[in-house]
């Protein structure tokens, strides 16, 4: 059903590169918090008449980790916000093309943002836990958004999970009902990853979730990205390429030509042959420190 | 002379005499840095001390007038006051005037922040740009009106046309007591009174709101959208938490209006000194401020001084109505989004 594109991505199905990826995408529909993979197709990302991304085509693969690289202002968190159509919340923003998610265009007509975003969560460049909510309604905010009538032993065990998913339960089981906003800056991330997984995504998309770290808490988010990668499919970008090269296994590197023209992906592969061998011009200078 | 000074001055360094000794030009600089952050500590201080002067001062003032009135048993002045007859204390005179006061107060209040947040979270969030200036702007140019045209359109306009709603009211709500029936005709009950009240404090509230709402951080509204929120959710869960303290304060400060509004009052209603909730009877309550401008042309000394008096209890009311909304807002602070 999923119709292929250019060629610029392996094929999906057969899942040649890496073991993690299972041979069959879409086995299991019982699991809530099954991985999907998107296709996206000649996006263009505008903001009013600024035509801020050009030309975007890519897939990203399931139970993987996807990081794009680049230099500021090139687009890339632009882009990572249109794959959950947070991108259309600034005034006067706009995408023309097509992101699809096993098939559904996720701009389609009758598709509702709000429920994208249910299915697509995100992490932020710093961390937002709501300060006004202990870190226990801090990680439910999702659910409870959703109108779910939620039992209390339910929320707990909920909150037990979703904390421990995001390496942060030992640090907080005592604390649950302190603000959130009382942790350190590490712990809040990991907080807001355990509010965005609660709500059981298919998708993870994390926006330099680290730029506002320490290194040890940075260390700690890597690790819970590389455990994530289980269950879910992860979007990340990033400023920091040693950290593409660590957490994930393909890597985007988007370049812009200079003020006012839009920032185009360039190159898409494999993590390691980016790192290697890539094979534009501008990527290696860039990987190499020799950009601009 | 100064080169060697600081020459001299380099290996000594001088404790007592502090780090901007050594370079006299960097000095000078410095010091008219001092003098002038100096100057504006002053100006900040004294401008801090006036109004705790001030307000001791008003303070004292009211005590000082009402001195006699609170030393002299009830007796007393009815024996010399005409608008006192019948009462037997000054505590049963000022009681139905402070519990007309909060009544009136209390209503306007109940009736303009819901629909104050309404507008607010409309210019903040829903409207269009040039909408929401526009409204804004009608907004606060409710506020510019003056209160005793407010008094004059309540007591000719409002009055007589919104009688029969309030006949309506009693009619269906009269089981309530604050709707107990029939409603007075013309409408110069407490229940206009609170309406108008309520018109004029809604700028202050709206403003202040609207400016709350507005400064809640984007990363906290897009927390809340990316989990799926919708708009009325991600202002449930992102704007409101953050401007709750900002509306209390906006509350308060329209609530302090509403307590002291003394032209609207005057000419709107037809007092009476009651304990009564009927918001729909004439001739029930009364207001502290309206009380003293009406009486006031009459009063002798004593007269006065029991005015000032009810003014006294006003502005204790005042004082323990901010008190209590600074708790409020206090209470939960390690919540408020402020760290």
């Amino acid at each position: 059903m999923s119709t292929p594109d250019g060629g610029t991505r392996p094929a999906p199905t057969d899942s040649g590169p890496r073991p993690s990826t299972p041979t069959t995408p879409t086995p299991k529909k019982d699991d809530p918090a099954m991985a999907q993979r998107i296709d996206v197709k000649d996006l263009n990302i505008y903001y009013g008449d600024f035509l801020a991304v050009e030309g975007v085509t890519m897939t990203i693969e399931p139970r993987s980790v996807t990081a794009f690289i680049g230099p500021s202002g090139c687009g890339k968190s632009t882009f990572l916000r249109t794959l959950n159509r947070m991108h259309e919340v600034i005034p006067g923003a706009s995408v023309h093309g097509s992101v699809e998610m096993e098939g559904v265009d996720l701009y389609g007509a009758d598709i509702d943002p709000v429920a994208v975003r249910r299915q697509i969560g995100m992490v932020f460049q710093r961390p937002n836990p709501f300060p006004t909510m202990s870190i226990e309604e801090n990680v439910l905010a999702g659910v409870r958004l959703l109108n779910k009538k939620i039992s209390k032993s339910d929320a707990a065990d909920l909150v037990e999970a979703s904390l421990a998913s995001a390496n942060l339960w030992n640090e907080v089981k005592d604390r649950l009902q302190k603000p959130g906003a009382g942790l350190s800056g590490g712990q809040q991330q990991r907080l807001c990853i355990a509010r965005a997984i609660a709500v059981k995504p298919q998708v993870l998309l994390m926006d330099e979730p680290c730029s506002a770290l320490d290194p040890i808490s940075t260390l700690a988010i890597e690790d819970l990205i590389t455990e994530l990668k289980k269950d879910y499919t992860i979007v990340i970008v990033t400023h920091n390429m040693q950290q593409a090269a660590r957490v994930s296994d393909r890597t985007g590197f988007f370049n812009i030509a200079g003020t006012g023209s839009p920032g185009k992906l360039i190159e898409m592969d494999d993590t390691g042959t980016m790192f290697s061998t890539p094979k534009e011009k501008a990527t290696e200078d860039y990987i190499s420190g020799r950009f601009g | 002379m100064t080169t060697t000074a600081a020459d001299t001055r380099a290996p000594s360094p001088a404790p007592s005499n502090g780090p901007d000794r050594p370079r006299p030009p960097r000095r000078r600089t410095r010091a008219a840095d001092r003098g002038f952050n100096r100057a504006f500590r002053y100006l900040a201080t004294s401008a801090g001390t006036l109004i705790l002067i001030a307000l001791a001062a008003v303070a004292g003032f009211l005590l000082w007038q009402s001195w006699p009135a609170l030393t002299s048993s009830g007796s007393e002045i009815a024996s010399k006051v005409s608008f006192f007859q019948g009462q037997s204390s000054l505590a049963s005179y000022l009681g139905p005037l402070i519990f007309g006061t909060l009544l009136a107060a209390a209503v306007a209040l109940a009736v303009a922040t819901p629909l104050a947040i309404g507008i607010a979270l409309f210019t903040s969030h829903y409207a269009p740009r040039r909408l929401a200036s526009l409204l804004g702007w009608v907004i606060d140019l409710l506020a510019a009106i003056p209160s005793v045209v407010y008094g004059l359109w309540g007591a000719l306009v409002l009055a007589p046309t919104i009688q029969p709603v309030w006949q309506w009211v009693s009619n269906v709500l009269g089981w309530i007591p604050l709707f107990k029936g029939p409603a007075a005709d013309p409408a110069r009950v407490l229940l206009t009174v609170s309406l108008v009240l309520a018109v004029m404090i809604l700028p202050i509230i709206t403003a202040v709101s609207r400016e709350v709402f507005l400064q809640t951080p984007k990363l906290h509204e897009e927390a809340a959208l990316a989990l799926g929120a919708t708009r009325w959710e991600m202002i449930r869960t992102a704007v409101l938490p953050f401007g709750r303290s900002g509306v209390v304060s906006a509350a308060m400060l329209g609530l302090g209006r509403a307590l002291g509004e003394t032209m609207a009052v005057v000419m709107i209603l037809s007092p009476g000194l009651t304990y009564s909730f009927a918001l729909l009877l004439a001739g029930k309550q009364q207001t502290i401020a309206a009380n003293i401008a009406l009486k006031y042309p009459e009063a002798n000394s004593l007269g006065m001084s029991t005015l000032m008096a009810t003014g006294l209890a006003l502005f204790v009311i005042t004082m323990v109505v901010n008190m209590a909304s600074r708790w409020v807002v206090g209470r939960r602070k390690e919540f408020s989004g402020a760290n």
